[in-house]
């Protein structure tokens, strides 16, 4: 396997309808009021709601050639837990691989119960949608860890990048509400 | 599943095989699940009916399991179900 | 190709396009969905709603109706434009002739993707090369942030030679890929693009002309001898447009060709569209190690670029051609024989082999560009390699 040098590569795995690509665009559009290059792309397939999905995110200082699936990702983000008894969330992952689980679990009991070699973080991302906007949509408060675990950009350049993209299509109820779980998400990660 | 190269596939590219639906398990779609209390079932099959996925095994006019490698966790036998029976629940899938 | 100090957006592919249509601001846009594409027309059609452009939108019900209404919006001096995917651009086919041969400077935003069969939604460039001999100049782009240029530019080279003119960018992979897009105000688009003068004006009650008359075995031949001419034309105009957009706006596109990393090459690579991407890439790698490759990117292929073929391969060895679609002719893709039959006459002929990859949207990681430039090395070094070999197919 290939590698390329200086440039962080996350994987996002969820169902359809979970926000997985959402989330990749969210980042990377974020990323780059931090003055980075960036990828968000779907995996190129058809999407179906429950039906799991994958989406891709590339992070980088420098501009970006290259455009292909990523295979061993520096983050694997995994919007449902369920996904994770499946092989392809389990693909490319190595001892040093930051792996975000939207579970209640503890990390410790995530790594034990699937056999995962991995650094592993959880957030219950469903409970802090659902108690926040009132149902499952884990895919902002996912970023919220993300943001927490890999300290990639600052806090709240990230919220404010959030709610920028955010109100373009949202009412300011909706708004508040996913910057809010994004804040409790980013407080209560597990695993730090 | 190993997939065949250009020299092993059929031409034209057929599928040399029908049904072919049953080897495409849509279990893993699934982020709810149907519980059936049997108890309450009167086995009007309206669930059968409607199902989309076939996922409701029936014997001798009666239903006799829900076939979770199929169900993608829809509902809609939950909303089929009469009123007043309500022997099919939808609870939220768990690790 | 960074755009120095511009303003940077996250947008996808098809976003880029439809932005570039809007800044564009056309009199006549008519279109009709296709996936990959179908957000360009779905963004575009949202911005006529939101009434941030004044153009005439046409949905229409098929592509081939959406062509023809382009044809007739175009005769009439208005500036027009389109995008369509892979099936919709088939469907345009028989219209496509019909407006480069009216000499219509149409500019159309394609996402490629293959054609069916087998059934296909996913990236190659069956699409576009299936239209490669239509008359139309034929842009292929990188990425994004090149697309988003070239549509912008493709209205000024298309307007002053008056030929219609497609831009591409691969389905999916770029169409689908929110990447950082560098972008220019409104007021620098519109003055860059100036107002259009039409060769003739079909409503003109003043000057009445007929357009699209019966043109047989004596005269057909002629015209068509002028469209050679238009695209020799378009050579020079594409040169200049491409240099002066540099210098105005500080970016660094290639006119027809990039070279990448040729400087004391020995052998090389030619590719198109977003696996060029990742063939840079694998030749820093390959350079890292010492190899002396390099890779040349074909950005136009119509009208073909093979005078700066000649001048960039001349000391070059061994070449690889790349190919995202198939002639089905037993001898390789579009790119790798109209390629050699360019490099035909240099002195010292290159070896050369084609290499067929990524068809139906089959995916070009690293490890198949590296593989590649392995093999340019086995014909350079005259070991046994074959005309042309399939990358990434299961034997």
């Amino acid at each position: 396997m290939v590698k390329s040098k200086e440039m962080l590569e996350i994987r996002w795995h969820g169902r359809g309808g979970m926000g997985a690509k959402t989330a990749a665009l969210l980042l990377g559009e974020a990323m780059i009021h931090q003055g980075k290059y960036i990828q968000a792309f779907p995996e190129y397939g058809p999407e179906r709601r429950g039906a799991p999905v994958t989406s891709y995110n590339r992070i980088s200082d420098n501009p970006i050639k290259i455009h292909y699936g990523i295979k061993e990702p520096d983050v694997v983000m995994v919007l449902d837990p369920t996904l994770l008894q499946t092989e392809r969330v389990r693909e490319g992952l190595n001892e040093d691989t930051i792996l975000i689980v939207n579970s209640k679990m503890q990390p410790e009991e995530i790594k034990k119960k699937f056999n995962i070699n991995a650094k592993v973080y959880t957030v219950d991302a469903t409970g802090i949608s659902e108690e926040i906007l009132g149902r499952n949509l884990p895919n902002t408060p996912m970023l919220g860890a993300l943001v927490r675990v890999t300290g990639l950009i600052d806090f709240d350049t990230f919220l404010k990048a959030v709610e920028e993209r955010l109100k373009v299509k949202y009412k300011e109820n909706i708004v508040k509400g996913n910057l809010k779980a994004i804040k409790k998400a980013y407080e209560e990660v597990k695993g730090l | 599943m190993k997939k065949k190269g250009w020299k092993e596939l059929p031409e034209g590219a057929i599928i040399p095989a029908a049904p072919t639906s049953p080897e495409f398990k849509t279990g893993d779609w699934r982020i709810q699940k149907p519980v059936w209390n049997e108890d309450k079932c009167v086995h009007c099959l309206l669930c059968w009916l409607y199902c989309p996925d076939s996922a409701i095994k029936v014997k001798d006019g009666k239903v006799v399991a829900f076939d979770y490698e199929y169900c993608k966790g829809c509902g809609i036998c939950e909303q089929v179900c009469p009123p007043k029976i309500r022997a099919i629940e939808m609870v939220k899938e768990e690790i | 190709m960074a755009v120095k100090n511009r303003k940077r957006m996250a947008l996808t592919g098809n976003e880029a396009y439809a932005y570039a249509m809007k800044q564009i601001n056309p009199d006549v846009v008519a279109a009709y969905p296709i996936t990959p594409a179908t957000e360009i027309v779905q963004i575009f059609a949202k911005y006529v709603a939101d009434g941030l452009v004044n153009t005439e939108f046409v949905p229409v019900e098929s592509e081939h109706s959406a062509m023809s209404a382009c044809v007739g919006a175009s005769a009439t001096g208005a500036r027009v434009m389109t995008g369509t995917a892979s099936q919709g651009l088939a469907l345009m086919h028989e219209i496509l002739y019909i407006a480069s041969s009216l000499r219509l400077p149409i500019v159309m935003a394609v996402v490629n993707r293959a054609l069916s069969g087998p059934i296909n939604i996913h990236c190659d460039h069956s699409d576009t090369m299936g239209s490669r001999d239509a008359g139309w100049i034929q842009v292929y782009t990188e990425n994004a942030n090149e697309a988003y240029h070239s549509v912008i530019m493709g209205i000024r080279i298309a307007e002053t030679v008056n030929l219609p003119l497609m831009v591409t960018l691969d389905g999916f992979i770029i169409s689908h890929e929110m990447e950082v897009v560098e972008v220019l105000e409104d007021q620098e688009v519109q003055e860059f693009i100036g107002e259009r003068k039409p060769l003739y004006n079909i409503l003109d009650v003043d000057n009445p002309i007929t357009v699209g008359p019966l043109d047989l075995q004596d005269y057909y031949f002629e015209h068509k001898r002028q469209q050679v001419e238009a695209m020799k034309y378009a050579k020079e105009v594409i040169k200049s447009v491409v240099e002066e957009y540099n210098k105005k706006f500080g970016t660094d596109f290639p006119a027809f060709i990039e070279p990448y990393r040729m400087e004391d090459a020995e052998y090389a690579v030619l590719a198109m569209s977003s696996a060029a991407g990742t063939m840079k890439e694998a030749v820093d790698l390959m350079r890292e190690k010492g190899e002396k490759v390099g890779l040349v990117r074909l950005r136009v292929f119509r009208p073909f670029p093979f005078e700066e073929l000649r001048e960039v391969f001349k000391n070059i060895k061994a070449i690889g051609v790349m190919d995202r679609a198939d002639s089905l002719n037993t001898m390789g893709g579009p790119v790798f024989n109209e390629t050699r039959s360019a490099l035909y006459d240099l002195e010292t002929r290159p070896k050369m082999m084609g290499f067929v990859f990524g068809l139906g949207g089959r995916d070009f990681p690293i490890e198949d560009a590296i593989h590649i430039i392995e093999r340019v090395k086995a014909l350079k070094e005259g070991k046994k390699v074959d005309m042309v070999e399939y990358i990434g197919v299961r034997e």
